[in-house]
């Protein structure tokens, strides 16, 4: 995957994540949704793996792996594609 | 804590920028309903939320209201950045020009700046998640009142986009209201204490 399809994917997996994280919120017992939220969780996981290992890190304070120069000078989300 | 992740939560890349829609998007940026009232409101109340289902809605809520002030922040910046001064002007930013260049600010598309008066926490949870219902609500209108504004997909799918998330938000705190009637079933939500 190019990486504009990748962060295309990642967005929206994480989106999925983000639904199923503030359904359970109020269903803390629904444990088909918990059961959602764990298998998205874990493709997440892969495809912020895969971006990262490719384009740089997506997080910073030691959430993701750097290189030198790495998270500074990638593009800021605000910046044009 | 909070952790930044290095994107939007909604691709956005605005190649055909409309100032008057920079303007519109104000309200979203710095406006009462906006995206920052949003989330200082619900970061603030969570505090003192009587169940773990409603401190986890509002923290989860108001940490992806940050998310979305981000969103605005980069359309009203893509739209501004490149603008010329005689357009800036034409279209009614010429104040908000002479303040603040063509950098971000949280103010109303009239110039008011933010303020802490846009938000309340009572420490009453029941008030607190009614204000929470009518913020939603409110911001609802207000994307709707700017997307009426403009035909462009650029704008649109993001403005869309975050249309329905306050949709959504507006579907759980209902369940959180629903979670206090489970918790007050008397309606006492707040004993009277001195």
């Amino acid at each position: 995957m190019t990486q504009c399809e990748l962060m295309t994917r990642i967005g929206e997996v994480q989106f999925v994540c983000v639904e199923l994280n503030l359904y359970i919120d109020t269903h803390p017992d629904d444990s088909a949704a918990v059961g959602d939220l764990n298998s998205y969780s874990a493709l997440l996981r892969e495809l912020i793996a895969e971006y990262e290992s490719e384009y740089g890190p997506l997080m910073g304070f030691g959430h993701s792996p750097m290189e030198a120069g790495s998270w500074v000078c990638s593009a800021w989300p605000w910046e044009r594609a | 804590m909070w952790i930044y992740q290095k994107k939007l939560e909604f691709p956005i890349n605005i190649t055909n920028p409309d100032l008057r829609i920079a303007k519109a998007l104000m309200a979203q940026y710095g406006g009462p309903d906006s995206e920052l009232s949003a989330g200082m409101r619900y970061l603030t109340q969570r505090f003192t939320m009587p169940d773990d289902r409603l401190r986890a809605t509002l923290n989860d809520v108001g940490t992806e209201e940050i998310a979305h002030w981000e969103m605005i922040g980069t359309m009203i910046l893509q739209t501004i950045d490149g603008a010329s001064l005689s357009d800036i002007e034409a279209a009614g930013l010429g104040g908000y020009y002479t303040l603040h260049g063509r950098g971000l600010y949280p103010a109303d598309p009239n110039g008011v700046p933010f303020t802490a008066s846009y938000i309340q926490s009572t420490g009453d949870p029941v008030a607190d998640i009614f204000e929470d219902l009518a913020a939603e609500q409110k911001a609802r209108a207000a994307y709707e009142h700017i997307m009426n504004q403009t035909e462009c997909e650029q704008y649109l799918a993001p403005l869309r986009f975050l249309r329905e998330r306050e949709i959504v938000h507006f579907q759980r705190f209902s369940e959180c209201m629903n979670i206090l009637k489970e918790i007050y079933p008397e309606g006492r939500q707040n004993k009277l204490r001195r």
